[in-house]
């Protein structure tokens, strides 16, 4: 198969997957085969593209003319490649976790489950791929929109109130602020490809090109920058495997993927340097950091506290970015992948929690280290990467980030980082603490040990990785390098 | 041979049939016999539409009476585009019509159905295709008073009330339209278009002109349904039979729209009207109100049709916008807007109708839980909700992409914002029907309803999977807004 050809593969597999997935609802064991063998396939295609974008390919195709000289187009290149490659990965694992989680919690309508799930993947494979703004807009919109049934599974009125939130929230940014931002640049530049060093330059006055940033960075809802955070946490209502994979990779990595594409390939890096206009995201990223995690402390259900920590955690990536240094840059992209593993890894083990005691309360947590160890082992990995110490890969990212605010002179950053780290620290050790070290509050509920085998399997895989990706970093470092 | 007289056959096919149809009376027979005349009447506006890409304008003479003294049917671009348009409207409409109509018009006024539809087509396609300036007005005439019968065919005893007000406000229109066409032909002695598009601008500062002008305006957006000459249309609407309602709202005040642009490109094309006068002021304010109005009463409405009712006002209001922008870019995104916002709202309407005949009433209250009762009509209106909404990979998003574009071009950029703030707006009235039929329990006592059958539901899902299909590839429906623009901005006819 020639690349090009395994591009579109890998496009239109989680689609028929989502096909079969729809046919073989009535067999729920043919039903999940078909989740894995899908998730699985979508991988293998993805990851052989590696070596050819390695070696400078960057495989493109074109599906067609959308508008008179607009195409629907798709092209892999580094930064694409590695978020796909973690996004198709992780699905094989949370596909995995979302049986045990599905079975075991009695869901309804889990046919329709694993169908939006594997439109949703198509989406964001479509997404990492894309080769211009416009062919990007479309399928971030999808994303939003078949990720809706996942976020109102229960179908409560509390998960139509989050329905709305997340709807309401993504698509009034998208289509007010990103909308517009895409329409400008097609009117300054006449292009929307995503062109190494940008398509802006000189096209606009430092005033314009300020104000198309302002669009770009708030128009992205998904990267959930402060003001326009809110509806993450409303996802939350969704059923754990969601929140794992879309509400802490698929989804919000969408978004600062975007951020990134926008800043490297449409503004490009040397002139957004230049033009100064983009210290002012620094101070919003560092705000969204710092206040994100100050609210973390503050929460109690669990699954939310994970969701301040995402919002935080994302502005991480937003903020190695506005730095603009290539260090910076590198930082943000490994980020993107460390964050990834880390957090899906405490999602998973919160929804561990959740199927095996019903407990959704940090409070609630007190010596739940006895009865699932692996479980709290696994949610302790992922703590460790959030804070950043070694040897997770937290620390990589981490130390890419402040290496390239300390050559640039950032020193707003640097401070930014060090305290969010300890901050972090107070949000997750105190429930490590109270898992491992405090006693049960009340006895007699504690007749429940680890949670079903394919939930711990997922969690552990995903635990490994993380400390794994601390030891061998190169396969992405390497990959991210080629793109400054 | 017959390739030459295919603008003439292209009317008086249905006309000839409608009086043949009133002879049948059978109910099934004179279905059949509209079903064959609407899809004849499509593949003759295709024939037609490929002919003026391939050749340019062509005119046809009726009875060889060379205009201006015979009457000339004019076959432009942009007219073989709304020829399409209602045509193909016209045929799907009509696919799908048969257990609607047996359903919701009492079987012995069904003949009289079918009959009035085929005037009505004809009355449409008349407007379009003609090149007189009165001829234009019998063709509006005949149009206008089959749909007040069509209306009134409601079982719904509001109905009636609702096709006589639109009587009221229709024929107020009209009758402003041939006040504005004496006071022309009076200056200028002549009823052809061409001619007059000639003859207008030496006599256009005259006050007998201006007047014209201000009563043709008027007219025409009294039948287009402009904010707030629109107080007819949602009741029409409402209490219009399914069918009827999928047809009108997909074609009436789109043709009326084509009137406003002949008035406005052709007619007065070479007296630029818009260009920063009153009437261009007027126009976009009064659009700019439509959209944000009409939307906001649409999101507190609970009968669906009245719903989409002002969905369509606001619609009319995107439509009015681009062309008052007076720019290829405006008008051009105002002519695709006919034809997306067409397949949209006409699936919309087609979607409801099944509701009605599977539910019997088309309330919010009667879809909760429906989207596991009737998932493939449910999944239609979604889809096409998004289309409304202008979601990417839907026609609404390529309508919205070039009016966007159109008021950037403009310098507007406040115009921009607002045409993005109102498209949220019908994101709040189209998610309230997708929670009610997806989120909602289905109420206890309502077991058994089924799919609608599928000679309703095939057509329903051809119009919404077109509505992705051009909004996907818009090439096509996008050169051909592009060229007429184009061609009506630069007022060459032939």
């Amino acid at each position: 198969m020639n690349p090009e050809m395994t591009v579109l593969t890998s496009l239109t597999t989680p689609l028929i997957g989502a096909l079969l997935i729809a046919l073989s609802g009535r067999w729920p064991n043919l039903r999940e085969t078909v989740t894995l063998i899908t998730a699985a396939t979508l991988f293998m295609l993805v990851a052989s593209l590696y070596p050819i974008v390695m070696n400078g390919g960057r495989p493109s195709i074109v599906i067609g003319e959308m508008l008179p000289g607009l195409s629907i187009a798709f092209s892999v290149e580094p930064l694409g490649l590695l978020f796909a490659m973690i996004a198709s990965f992780l699905w094989i694992i949370n596909s995995l976790y979302s049986i045990g989680y599905m079975r075991a919690n009695n869901e309804k309508n889990q046919t329709r489950f694993y169908v939006c799930f594997a439109i949703a993947l198509a989406s964001t494979i479509a997404i990492a791929f894309s080769a211009n703004m416009l062919t990007l807009f479309a399928f971030y919109e999808a994303l939003t929109l078949c990720t809706y049934p996942l976020v109102t599974h229960s179908e409560t009125d509390k998960a139509k109130k989050g329905g709305r939130a997340y709807l309401g929230i993504l698509l009034s940014t998208s289509i007010g602020f990103l909308f517009i931002a895409i329409v400008w640049t097609w009117l300054i530049a006449g292009n929307l490809n995503f062109t190494p060093g940008g398509v802006l330059e000189g096209k606009a006055s430092d005033l314009v090109i300020g104000a198309l940033f302002v669009l770009y960075i708030f128009g992205v809802g998904k990267a959930a920058l402060m003001p326009v955070h809110r509806w993450l946490p409303a996802a939350m209502v969704a059923p754990t495997p969601v929140s794992a994979l879309l509400h802490a990779v698929a989804v919000v990595k969408a978004g600062v993927f975007t951020i990134v594409k926008v800043v490297i390939y449409i503004f490009g890096f040397d002139f957004l340097s230049n033009t100064g206009t983009t210290n002012w995201l620094l101070y919003v990223s560092g705000f969204t950091i710092l206040t994100a995690s100050i609210i973390a402390i503050r929460q109690d259900n669990l699954k939310r506290r994970l969701a301040y920590s995402t919002i935080s955690q994302l502005s991480y990536v937003v903020m190695a970015t506005a730095i603009l240094a290539p260090l910076s840059i590198v930082g943000a992209a490994l980020h993107i992948a460390v964050h990834a593993f880390g957090k899906i890894t405490l999602f998973f083990a919160a929804g561990s929690i959740y199927t095996a005691s019903h407990k959704t309360e940090v409070s609630q947590l007190n010596g739940i280290g006895r009865h699932m160890p692996w479980t709290m082992a696994a949610f302790t990995v992922g703590a460790m990467s959030m804070i950043g110490i070694p040897p997770t890969a937290g620390f990589i990212s981490k130390w890419y980030i402040l290496h390239g605010a300390f050559d640039s002179g950032q020193v707003v950053a640097v401070v930014v980082v060090v305290v969010s780290t300890l901050l972090n620290a107070g949000y997750f050790l105190p429930i490590i603490y109270a898992a491992f070290f405090k006693k049960e509050k009340n006895i007699g509920n504690d007749n429940y040990g680890e949670a079903p085998i394919a939930i711990v399997i997922a969690l552990s895989i995903t635990a490994a990785a993380t400390i794994l990706l601390f030891f061998f970093p190169g396969l992405f470092i390497e990959l991210i390098q080629k793109l400054i | 041979m017959i390739a030459g007289h295919l603008p003439i056959l292209q009317v008086i096919l249905p006309l000839i049939m409608a009086p043949i149809a009133l002879i049948i009376r059978n109910s099934h027979a004179v279905w059949m016999l509209t079903l064959v005349v609407t899809w004849l009447t499509f593949s003759i506006s295709l024939a037609l539409l490929m002919q003026v890409l391939d050749t340019g304008d062509m005119a046809y003479r009726i009875g060889g009476w060379a205009a201006p003294w015979g009457i000339e049917y004019v076959v432009s671009k942009v007219a073989a585009f709304v020829l399409v348009i209602v045509s193909a409207i016209g045929s799907i409409v009509m696919t799908y019509a048969r257990r609607s109509i047996e359903a919701e018009i009492s079987e012995d006024r069904i003949y009289l159905f079918y009959t009035m539809f085929l005037l009505c087509l004809t009355g449409l396609l008349g407007i379009v295709i003609t090149g007189d300036v009165f001829n234009l007005f019998v063709f509006l005439e005949v149009s206008s008073l089959s749909s007040y019968v069509m209306i009134s065919l409601g079982r719904d005893r509001r109905a009636l009330t609702a096709a006589y007000r639109y009587l009221i406000m229709g024929t107020i229109g009209a009758t402003f339209y041939i006040i504005g066409v004496g006071l022309m032909y009076m200056m200028t002695g002549t009823l052809n278009m061409a001619d007059l598009s000639v003859l207008i601008p030496s006599v256009a500062e005259s006050s007998t002109i201006q007047t014209a002008m201000a009563f043709l305006t008027v007219g025409i957006c009294l039948k287009l349904a402009l904010f707030p000459l629109h107080l007819w249309l949602p009741n029409a609407y409402t209490y219009a039979p399914s069918v009827v309602t999928a047809f009108l709202a997909a074609t009436a005040t789109k043709v009326a729209v084509y009137i406003l642009i002949q008035i406005i490109f052709t007619l007065f094309g070479d007296v630029n009207v818009l260009e920063g006068s009153g009437i261009q002021n007027m126009l976009m304010t009064l659009a700019i109100i439509a959209l944000f109005v009409a939307s906001t009463i649409a999101i507190f409405q609970d009968n669906m049709k009245r719903l989409f009712a002002y969905s369509s006002v606001a619609q009319i209001g995107y439509i009015i916008l681009g062309l008052s922008f007076a720019s290829q870019l405006g008008l051009a995104a105002s002519i695709v807007h006919l034809f997306n916002h067409a397949i949209v709202k006409c699936a919309i309407f087609m979607g409801l109708g099944c509701i009605a005949l599977r539910v019997g009433g088309v309330s919010i209250k009667n879809i909760y839980g429906l989207g596991y009762r009737m998932p493939w009509t449910m999944a239609a209106i979604t889809i096409s909700g998004l289309g409304l909404i202008g979601i990417p990979l839907t026609v609404g998003f390529v309508s919205k992409w070039y009016l966007v574009r159109a008021a950037f071009e403009q310098g507007m950029w406040l115009m921009a914002v607002l045409i993005v703030l109102s498209s949220l707006l019908a994101i709040v009235y189209v998610w309230r029907i997708v929670e009610a039929a997806y989120l909602k329990p289905i109420p206890e006592g309502i077991a058994n309803i089924n799919e609608a059958p599928l000679s309703m539901v095939l057509p329903l899902w051809f119009l919404a999977l077109a509505s992705i299909y051009f909004g996907v590839d818009a090439t096509t429906t996008m050169n051909i807004a592009l060229d007429s623009a184009d061609t009506l901005l630069t007022g060459d006819l032939q």
